[in-house]
């Protein structure tokens, strides 16, 4: 039998030959991730030494990388000390692929790592984060793990016992309609599954409209597979992605297109015809609760945001841009844009997408995790509504549990930021 | 050793019942992830919902309560501090199901979890539950609990992930 992409990764990194979905694995780790969240895997870490006599060392300092991104700059004392702390360990530990809050090499850590061009094709990487799968779209097995088990990984290398994951097909055919994106096709998947629809397994993308869809937008899908539940999310790599880690990730050594077998098992699959679909957004309270925009066209907004490890990227921007250029944001609506990365801010501002964002009213933040989670910059008033490029609109997501969030594209966000209320987008007249 | 042919229940009283696809977010809300430390989370255990949070903290709810829940328990994030925020209080959580990164966090850290598909149980029922099942006494209906991954047992066998990895480290530098 043939296998998956994730079950040829698994078994690369395993030392074997083939494994099938169930079979329980120890793979090497390639890339261990953490954020702020480190400090927390850092008391684990010495705890695990506790009594042993033997030195916390971890195992390898050029396979972990810290991205501060979640509270930047820090919104208290308590955020600012563990900051300090995880910088201490860095410097101890010689840890390599360390991203302080700084413009010349932070951002949120789902975009430093692929523009930085550490996630290659075939790599096992793992993260205290559940959005790890974002690194999917570089044809990488990349999931997310809770603090203890990096821990672990930080003192073994491996990620231990885990049970290989069957895999979903999901295939996309056709071309997108203009101003309808990746976002709308994973909240649309993610209707279709729910929540926990591929809740221990793998979602696998191909299709033409997958061929002809640039790396930024295979990350938005691999961003949120985990919003249906997924291990992890997978777009095999092809010719866009040795272009992505040419010439944007500028990585020059060999690259390892791991694909399918042509038999491989698949214990679903899922057909899209993309040319049909339309703008998605999903409503309080449940990422699975996606709708087409027709029934919610008209829901007053109070806080509009762009941005996040999903749809901060330069073409989002860009996007947004688009669509407010010479128009001005409605009163009553407040408008931030947070940037996925610095590089990307940078950009934005050579090419005018800042300009026309700011021109228009919206408040361009610092890159970083923003609003998304409740934490600083942008939380909800009682009984507000946010509409926004985020992942998650969990009640309390940003801050407020008085408060709803809805999601959807960067192109829809631009186009109700306009009138005040869910919107469909339309060219700006001035061009 | 454990005793799979042993006849001995866990005796438990369900103190509150939470719907399908309670998130993390509302488990352990984010905007106290700057805590870490386990003995400092259970304070910020269902912030949002004030009164489960209310009677957690206050004691209302007993050491060996249980919290039952409906399918995609702990949904979102991987933030740790949603299982640990509930260990500190040592509940026994029994959902229909859970979701993976939660799972295994709980798994990880020794959280007494329990996924049961088809459990019906209201506030206030007493519950038994044996290795395969749990029955609810009142209504003496018994409900399949669904074994958990079996990629894990070697932790949960370990006492959690902390000690398991400290066993491995230990002999493999002796």
């Amino acid at each position: 039998m043939g296998m998956t992409v994730a079950e040829k990764i698994l078994a690369r990194a395993s030392g074997r030959d083939s494994v099938a979905a169930g079979d329980v694995v120890e793979p090497h780790v390639d890339l261990a991730m953490s954020h702020e969240n480190a400090a927390l895997v850092i008391n684990q870490f010495r705890e695990i030494y506790d009594g042993t006599r033997l030195e916390p060392q971890v195992w390898d300092p050029e396979r972990i990388a810290i991205i501060f991104d979640h509270r930047v700059p820090a919104e208290g004392a308590k955020t600012a000390t563990n900051q300090k702390r995880i910088r201490e360990f860095v410097a101890k530990q010689g840890i390599a692929k360390f991203h302080d809050i700084r413009a010349d090499q932070g951002g949120i850590c789902h975009q430093i790592l692929p523009e930085s061009g550490y996630v290659l094709p075939g790599m096992v990487v793992v993260g205290t984060d559940s959005h790890t799968t974002t690194h999917g779209a570089l044809g990488a097995f990349a999931f997310g793990i809770g603090a203890t088990e990096m821990a672990s990984t930080w003192a073994l290398g491996t990620a231990l016992n885990v049970e290989v994951p069957a895999t979903i097909k999901v295939v996309l055919r056709g071309a997108l309609p203009e101003f309808v994106s990746a976002k709308d096709l994973i909240l649309h998947l993610i209707g279709r599954l729910s929540a926990e629809g591929a809740n221990f397994k793998v979602l696998e993308f191909h299709g033409d409209a997958i061929d002809n869809m640039p790396t930024s937008g295979r990350l938005v899908l691999c961003n949120m597979s985990v919003e249906a539940g997924a291990t992890a999310g997978i777009v095999p790599a092809d010719d866009q992605t040795v272009h992505y880690l040419r010439n944007v990730a500028n990585y020059h050594g060999g690259i390892d297109l791991v694909q399918p077998d042509p038999d491989a098992a698949y214990c679903e699959t899922i057909e899209i015809d993309c040319s049909q679909l339309t703008y998605q957004v999903a409503c309080p309270h449940t990422v699975d609760n996606v709708k087409t925009i027709d029934t919610v066209e008209g829901t007053k907004i109070d806080q509009i945001v762009v941005g996040s490890c999903t749809n901060g990227r330069a073409d989002d921007l860009a996007t947004a841009a688009s669509i407010l250029r010479g128009q001005r944001i409605a009163d009553g609506v407040r408008m931030l844009v947070f940037p996925a990365s610095w590089r990307i801010y940078k950009e934005s501002i050579a090419n005018g997408v800042i300009s026309d964002l700011v021109s228009a009213g919206a408040i361009v933040m610092n890159p970083g995790c923003g609003c998304c989670l409740g934490v600083h910059q942008g939380a909800l008033g009682d009984g507000e509504t946010a509409l926004s490029t985020t992942n998650r609109n969990f009640l309390g997501r940003m801050g407020n549990a008085k408060a709803q969030v809805y999601l959807c594209s960067p192109a829809v966000a631009a186009a109700s930021a306009l009138t005040g209320r869910i919107s469909r987008p339309q060219r700006s007249l001035e061009v | 050793m454990s005793n799979d042919s042993a006849p001995l229940a866990i005796k438990t009283k369900v103190a509150y019942k939470l719907a399908d696809d309670i998130s993390t977010d509302v488990i352990y809300p984010g905007r106290f992830m700057a805590t870490v430390l386990p003995t400092e989370t259970p304070q910020f255990a269902f912030a949002d919902l004030p009164d489960l949070n209310k009677r957690l903290v206050s004691g209302n709810i007993p050491r060996g309560g249980a919290i039952v829940a409906g399918k995609n328990f702990g949904c979102g994030s991987s933030r740790e501090q949603a299982a640990s925020t509930l260990k500190g209080f040592g509940l026994v959580l029994i959902a229909r199901g859970f979701a993976r990164i939660f799972l295994q966090n709980a798994i990880n850290l020794g959280l007494r979890t329990i996924v049961c598909p088809d459990i019906a149980a209201d506030e206030g029922d007493e519950l038994a539950i044996y290795a395969d099942r749990v029955v609810n006494v009142a209504t003496k209906a018994s409900f399949v609990i669904t074994p958990l991954p079996r990629a894990r047992q070697s932790i949960i066998d370990a006492g959690g992930l902390i000690a398991y990895t400290r066993g491995r480290l230990v002999s493999s530098h002796t």
